[in-house]
């Protein structure tokens, strides 16, 4: 629950719920927020999330402060994520997105350093198994979710590292 | 209508005729009297009307006895009239058809039409008081009528008439007092109908609007303080009033002022820092335009802000006004130009603006 999250300084900080018209200012705002919005979803385990959801959100509403961060400005906190690569868009009305603490990128790196590691190369994966297999249980990516799984797995795909293939009850992956 | 004198209704030397206009009805004040259908006659120096069953009955008032004149509309059943506003008669004034008038108005009312054309030429007569440049003999200025001339009384009828003379002599001082201020008002109908001519030019483009009225217009603007009203002159061009005026704002900043215009004044600040006085005008970045002290540092004053903020905990507008003792304008100044310089961050909710340390830069 959200009581055992330890917020940061700034969540009880009144101006960190207002856009900070002072560009530097702003820069180390903004900052702050994206620190925020990617480490309470890791600890709730949520990779995706809609705006209105994320309106209400304890994340973006701080009730005992009686501060919320107005939509607009919640949009742009969405949009420097997304420019970082922690943030896509689900929708073309960006009305829900998925939210991913760590990049693409570094989740296929850590899985393809298993893969060699337990020297796997050239085995072929279910997408279940990579996830929730006994083997993989003391892995960071163990238990991660469907859809950031498949961006991590795309990344190493696009460096010829794996392909991403259909097995009998639903997609897999081969490592090379 | 004891303004009026007798007269033969002929022009003397130098005088000449404006317009005339038949089926007018003369009015003293408000009531009717026997003068109902004459026609009256604009000279370069009277107001002639004369009846027009009885060419002799012929009386005129002088264009000088004229404080100001007012148009009344037409309505339903009712004539357009002009009303016209008289000094009293002065004590030498030929005998007229009333010896004497509780109104110092007539109304002039035009049967057959004629009201507007009239106004305006008589409107233009008494402004430029052509009378004043040909003097006509008074001899000329007949006894004609049938009215016989004043009598001279003695006793106590004497006392009173010299009472009458006294008052009549006051009223007059007072409406010679008011005289500049007929003169203003007859200016200002005239700049009223020169607008109106030229915005209706400009809206039916009615033919060009003439280099006169152009001139007429512009030295108008002029004596409203409005100096070029076509292009904005800027203060590096700034004129020799604008200089003088920077000068002399340093020393008249505490004493009462006379009238200046708040553009005066602007220009004149524009100057300051060129002129190397001690005074000079900052322009936020809101726009807000103050005037400060050649040495006073307005960054130094965002360090002593910063503190203020800080003992406080965070501080708006106001507050920080009250505390410090300055106008809440100047106040919401230094506070954004400390947020600016990234001293101070806003909090701006439901509960208005504050200023707290800016904090995303100090702390890690």
């Amino acid at each position: 629950m959200a009581m055992s999250f330890e917020w940061p300084w700034q969540y009880r900080f009144p101006p960190f719920f207002t856009l900070q018209p002072n560009v530097d200012t702003r820069q180390k705002q903004l900052a702050a927020w994206c620190s925020l919005v990617l480490s309470f979803c890791r600890l709730h385990k949520q990779s995706s999330m809609t705006v209105m959801e994320a309106q209400e959100s304890p994340l973006f509403n701080n009730v005992k402060l009686q501060r919320k961060l107005p939509v607009e400005s919640i949009q742009v906190v969405l949009e420097e994520l997304r420019k970082k690569g922690n943030l896509e868009w689900l929708d073309k009305n960006k009305s829900s997105f998925l939210i991913m603490w760590r990049r693409p990128e570094e989740w296929g790196k850590l899985i393809y350093q298993w893969v060699s590691r337990s020297g796997q190369n050239n085995s072929v994966f279910t997408l279940y198994e990579l996830t929730n297999g006994d083997d993989t249980e003391n892995e960071e990516f163990h238990g991660l979710d469907e859809a950031t799984l498949l961006r991590a797995l795309q990344a190493l795909q696009q460096e010829h590292k794996a392909e991403i293939i259909t097995v009998s009850d639903g997609r897999g992956v081969k490592f090379f | 209508m004891d303004r009026f004198v007798w007269t033969s209704g002929l022009l003397e030397i130098n005088e000449t005729l404006v317009i005339q206009q038949r089926g007018v009805r003369i009015y003293d004040g408000e009531e009717k009297i026997k003068f109902d259908a004459g026609t009256l006659l604009l000279s370069t120096h009277r107001l002639i009307w004369r009846d027009q069953k009885n060419h002799e009955c012929c009386m005129a008032i002088p264009l000088s006895q004229i404080v100001f004149i007012e148009e009344q509309a037409a309505g339903i059943g009712k004539s357009a009239k002009i009303v016209v506003h008289l000094h009293p008669a002065p004590a030498s004034k030929e005998p007229g058809p009333f010896q004497s008038s509780k109104n110092s108005y007539i109304k002039l009312s035009f049967k057959e039409h004629g009201q507007i054309e009239f106004y305006r030429r008589l409107s233009e007569e008494m402004t430029q008081r052509r009378w004043e440049n040909m003097p006509v003999s008074q001899s000329l200025q007949t006894n004609r009528g049938p009215q016989p001339g004043r009598i001279r009384a003695v006793g106590i009828v004497g006392i009173e008439r010299k009472l009458e003379e006294k008052r009549k002599e006051t009223d007059k001082n007072i409406s010679e007092a008011f005289e500049d201020l007929s003169k203003l008002m007859v200016k200002a109908k005239e700049m009223v109908e020169l607008s109106k001519s030229i915005a209706n030019k400009i809206k039916e483009k009615q033919g060009d609007i003439t280099e006169d009225e152009t001139i007429r217009f512009k030295s108008y603007l002029l004596s409203m303080g409005i100096a070029n009203p076509v292009t904005r002159e800027t203060y590096g061009s700034g004129t020799q009033y604008h200089m003088q005026l920077a000068k002399q704002l340093v020393g008249i900043l505490q004493a009462p002022l006379e009238l200046l215009s708040p553009e005066d004044l602007v220009n004149a600040c524009k100057m300051l820092e060129a002129l190397k006085l001690p005074l000079r005008l900052r322009v936020f970045d809101s726009g807000v335009m103050v005037i400060e002290l050649q040495s006073h540092k307005e960054e130094e004053m965002v360090a002593s802000a910063l503190e203020t903020v800080s003992e406080k905990g965070s501080l708006t507008s106001e507050e920080f006004a009250k505390l410090v003792g300055m106008s809440v304008l100047l106040a919401k100044e230094r506070l954004l130009l400390a947020e600016k310089m990234g001293h101070l961050c806003r909090d701006d909710s439901v509960e208005g603006l504050r200023f707290y340390p800016n904090l995303f830069m100090t702390q890690s």
